[in-house]
């Protein structure tokens, strides 16, 4: 069987299961049948698009099926970027599946979630797989409307109707970018097959209106600064496995389709674009992950997390575009396997931390993680695996996030042999931002895991947790596997993802499965040269030894005591760092630019016996500064185009006499 | 293969007998340039041992990861000192790990620290933690821009490469390279805790950042950690030293001889760096904490305009 139609049989089934879903929901039993199915047909799906990926993938698969326009039919087709995101999509389907087996039976209106959740898989699978720009559009609105009646899923909940308000609006925002993007592209002619497209010439005009609409279609969907402000809302809106493919493997989608666009039915990119994709990347990065510094609730955290990392891949892509464009084909291969090697990244790790968040959830009801602490006691498996997505999503090797950070940092010292000034001066500066968001990912991932995870519990909640079912845990450990694997053996994934960037950039990085001892070299040996396995075992080995030592030569006493309170303990859990107090130094630093913070100190007069408070102010200055006029506007004109509604006969006769005489005078001048 | 092994093996241990003894030096000159007599040079292994011998007190909730956290750290520092050239280029294992890695390497240990310092839950840990990421975050991108002007001269990440580069005549004087040597100096002084940016001698728990965070650890944890402590600075010196003064190191297949001049070169440059190091922080005070970012952002700019320079000289 051909991979696409094997791909179009999964889409078929997980379908079929979102119908069965319908009718099933609300019998007993309905959540495991739905969840198993969709982990196998998912697993199905992963295997089929890996081997695609892996194997021959020089002569493409398409399928042509007789639906959508009457002269066009429905295009689908497997090429190797297809069948990457697919992995990316079907990993992150099974696994979230899985978790869901345990997770989903704490679901209180399954009939909400088991229908759309199937389906929404199906959607992200057929965006993939679309080869014509009607069937992307309509997969691609099939997709954001199932998620967001996932998102709606508990509209009850204060926040959620609101959430699922803005994810709509922006959503109709991107694809209305969209259409005008696909517009363009398929020209006069109006061929909407991406063969076609990828075959015509497009003016300059076009191809810059083209990357502009695609970063508002497609950036606003994966949540670029500044149209990321409905991810923080809906993401965590949804339940956790949700939550865990919308951030983990949606915004991917989204990275797929600016991918498919820019870098293939675009033609050669010039260099100005990669200046405005560099720019737009690094400025998310570093602004999705002071969001993520300032935040308190965990979800929220790892939504903005999100955006942190769609900026660094945006980065890389902006990288890849400098060199294509400037015909260094080695470099922009790697710094497109960067990006490539970061979606797949993100995608295990976040997944991996959304679950957890679910587990913590379950386990405790809470959010909020000033509510939360000492959680490594009462959920010693669930906290190890978090540990791991959290090491690895702040790119420490040995694992898999340092591995595409180190492979970006070795993209951006290629920049000296660009000609351009404006991208010498600006891709160090980049550079710089994004180790900045590095470091500041690292320090926001010691607060989320220090705050909620270590420390005393701060809530009776928190004190009785339990740990949580199995398949939850089972879904976490083999992300967490994953998460290492992908930073210990890195060669093998850049090998992979050769045929990609073979396939759009017309040249890949040198095979690593030639190396020595399982190392990666991105150029030469002589210049840089990375072996996670061997950095993990001689941590291994140094820890043993010191162990080793220890336990031979040094005293084995150990006393339990109280901790050192410097003469005064505080005794009560809430005098703890929180997360606001953990903030604080960052919050000093950068956020007197970035949110125009302030702490306010409100010190009671003395003998006054009122508490003494401290008061924190935020400002977002992206809603504040872009999305508050623009629905201050729409609420002004509203309101004064209401009038309308209330005038007399007389006045609506000269208002049409008046459209009539207008219009007629418009003709005349204009012919 | 068998002297590779061999240089290899002495460069571990090699790091791990000598870091002690800087910082000894290092006490001993402060001591004496402040006409106190000080504590002899051995007085860290003393102090070491003397921890090893005590008993741990735990704090009565901290979990697996504050006992853990010693040796992940210890090691891991342990293994990024290993992978610096010290007295010879051309490490067995130098492939292993490029500069940004070894930077990284000591992330992932403080990072694993700063986790310590929130598990038991008291203010101090916490404290200490939330400011040393804060430290780190500035620390980092200037990091990256050193390395970045680094790489442009020598073309390279890779230690040993760099250091065979800057070691031949084709370098010649650069500002380029004064600027990163600057830069590269404030980083080291930031990541090793030293005055101005924190004291290593205060014994105010308010005041401090790097021992605010570990004040929870005692007896052998605590012994790992002041060890790790001692190799970080010895592999700041060793970096510095290897990159921008790589003068008498032994390259590559050199004889035993070259190793033994590149061995003696390097005490030589450890004292010297321990000397002025010693100086530096008698003669300066330490900074509020909210100083720092102007102290590291400085040590960014440096490390830009050392890059942009680059750019220019190499474009006319």
């Amino acid at each position: 069987m051909s991979g696409v139609i094997l791909q179009m049989a999964c889409v078929a089934g997980l379908l079929g299961l979102a119908v069965l879903a319908i009718f099933l929901s609300r019998a007993k039993g309905a959540t495991a049948v739905i969840y198993s199915g969709t982990l196998v047909v998912s697993a199905i799906a992963l295997i089929g698009s890996l081997r695609w990926l892996l194997g021959d993938t020089a002569n493409a698969a398409d399928l042509t099926l007789p639906i959508g326009l009457p002269w066009l039919g429905a295009h689908f087709r497997l090429d190797a970027l297809a069948s990457f995101f697919l992995v990316v999509v079907n990993l992150g389907g099974a696994a979230a599946s899985l978790y869901g087996l345990g997770y989903g039976h704490h679901e209180q209106a399954p009939h909400r979630v088991l229908p759309f959740f199937s389906a929404f898989l199906a959607g992200m699978n057929l965006v993939v797989l679309a080869d014509d720009a009607f069937s992307y559009l309509l997969c691609w609105e099939f997709m954001s409307l199932v998620s967001w009646a996932l998102v709606m899923a508990h509209h009850r909940e204060a926040g959620n109707a609101k959430a699922g308000y803005v994810y709509l609006v922006m959503a109709s925002f991107g694809t209305l970018a969209l259409l005008l993007a696909f517009g363009l592209l398929a020209g006069p002619a109006g061929d909407y097959g991406f063969a076609a497209i990828r075959a015509a010439q497009h003016t300059p005009y076009a191809a810059a209106l083209v990357l502009i609409l695609m970063l508002l279609g497609a950036g606003s969907k994966a949540g670029l600064v500044p149209l990321h402000v409905w991810l923080p809302l809906a993401h965590p809106a949804a339940p956790s496995h949700v939550s865990a493919l919308m951030s983990g493997v949606m915004t991917k989608v989204a990275i797929y389709g600016f991918i498919r666009v820019v870098f293939d039915l675009l033609g050669p990119p010039t260099w100005p674009a990669s200046v405005v994709v560099l720019f737009l990347g690094s400025i998310t990065a570093v602004m999705g992950i002071l969001y993520a510094m300032m935040e308190k609730d965990l979800k929220r955290l790892l939504a903005y997390s999100t955006i942190e990392n769609i900026g660094v891949i945006f980065a890389s892509l902006g990288l890849a575009l400098a060199f294509q464009a400037n015909g260094l084909k080695l470099a922009a291969a790697l710094a497109f396997t960067a990006a490539l090697f970061h979606v797949l990244n993100h995608s295990f790790f976040k997944s991996l931390l959304f679950f957890g968040a679910g587990a913590v959830l379950t386990a405790t009801g809470e959010r909020d993680m000033d509510k939360l602490g000492g959680l490594i006691h009462r959920m010693p498996f669930t906290s190890f695996a978090v540990l791991v997505g959290c090491v690895a999503i702040s790119a420490l090797p040995p694992f898999n996030g340092f591995v595409s950070e180190w492979l970006m940092f070795q993209a951006v010292l290629q920049s000296p042999d660009l000609p351009q000034w404006a991208l010498k001066i600006m891709v160090p500066a980049a550079g710089a931002m994004l180790a900045l968001a590095a470091a500041l990912a690292a320090a926001c991932f010691v607060k989320f895991f220090g705050v909620t995870f270590l420390s005393r519990p701060r809530s009776g909640a928190a004190e009785t947790a339990d740990e949580v079912d199995r398949y939850s845990l089972t879904a976490m450990f083999i992300l967490a596997t994953l998460c290492l694997l992908a930073g210990i053996l890195p060669g093998p994934v850049i090998d992979a993802l050769s045929p990609v960037t073979a396939e759009i950039l017309g040249s890949a990085m040198p095979i690593q499965a030639n190396e020595a001892w399982l190392s990666i070299v991105p150029i030469a040996e002589s210049r840089s040269s990375y072996n996670g396995l061997l950095v993990m075992v001689f941590i291994a080995i140094s820890a043993s030894l010191a162990v080793f030592f220890i336990h031979r030569f040094a005293s084995h006493a150990l006393r339990r005591g109280p901790a050192w309170g410097c003469g005064f303990s505080d005794s009560v859990p809430a005098a703890q760092y929180s997360s606001a107090s953990f903030a604080q130094p960052i919050r000093r630093v950068f956020g007197a630019l970035a949110f125009h913070a302030r702490d306010h100190v409100e010190m009671p007069a003395p003998g006054d016996i009122r508490p003494a408070r401290l008061r924190i102010e935020l400002h977002d200055l992206i809603w504040e500064g872009i999305y508050a006029p623009i629905v201050g506007a729409v609420a002004w004109s509203s309101e004064w185009l209401n009038r309308l509604q209330f005038l007399t006969i007389r006045q609506y006769l000269s208002l049409v006499f008046a459209t009539l005489v207008t219009l007629l005078l418009v003709l005349a001048i204009w012919s | 293969m068998m002297s590779d092994i061999l240089v290899q093996t002495v460069q571990m241990l090699l790091v791990l007998v000598l870091a002690p003894l800087l910082t000894g030096f290092v006490r001993k000159i402060k001591a004496r340039l402040l006409r106190r007599q000080g504590a002899s040079v051995f007085q860290p292994y003393r102090d070491l041992l003397r921890l090893l011998r005590k008993e741990v007190v735990l704090a009565e909730n901290a979990s697996w990861l504050f006992r853990v956290t010693p040796y992940v750290t210890f090691a891991a520092i342990w293994v990024a000192a290993a992978l610096v050239p010290t007295f010879a280029t051309g490490l067995l294992f130098n492939w292993t790990a490029d500069l940004i890695a070894i930077v990284a390497l000591l992330g992932s240990a403080r990072f694993f620290l700063a986790l310590a310092g929130m598990d038991v839950g008291t203010s101090f840990g916490g404290i200490g933690s939330s400011r040393e990421v804060m430290i780190a975050a500035l620390a980092e991108p200037a990091m990256l821009l050193i390395v970045f002007c680094m790489a442009l001269i020598a073309g390279s990440t890779q230690l040993s490469t760099v250091a065979n580069f800057m070691a031949s005549s084709y370098v010649g004087l650069r500002v380029s390279l004064g600027m990163a040597v600057m830069a590269l100096i404030m980083v080291a002084l930031a990541e090793n805790a030293r005055i101005p940016v924190d004291n290593p001698a205060t014994h105010l728990e308010l005041t401090m950042v790097h021992e605010a965070m570990i004040l929870e650890y005692s007896g052998r944890h605590l012994a790992m950690i002041e060890f790790g402590a001692f190799l970080k600075l010895l592999l700041y010196v060793s970096l510095i030293a290897c990159v921008f003064l790589p003068w008498k190191i032994a390259v590559f297949g050199a004889g035993p001889l070259a190793y033994t001049v590149g061995a003696g070169a390097y005490i030589v440059k450890l004292m010297v760096a321990g000397f002025l190091l010693a100086l530096f922080e008698t003669a300066t005070a330490k900074m509020r904490v909210f100083r720092v970012p102007q102290f590291l952002g400085a040590a960014l700019m440096l490390g830009l305009l050392g890059t942009l320079l680059l750019f220019v000289s190499r474009s006319f």
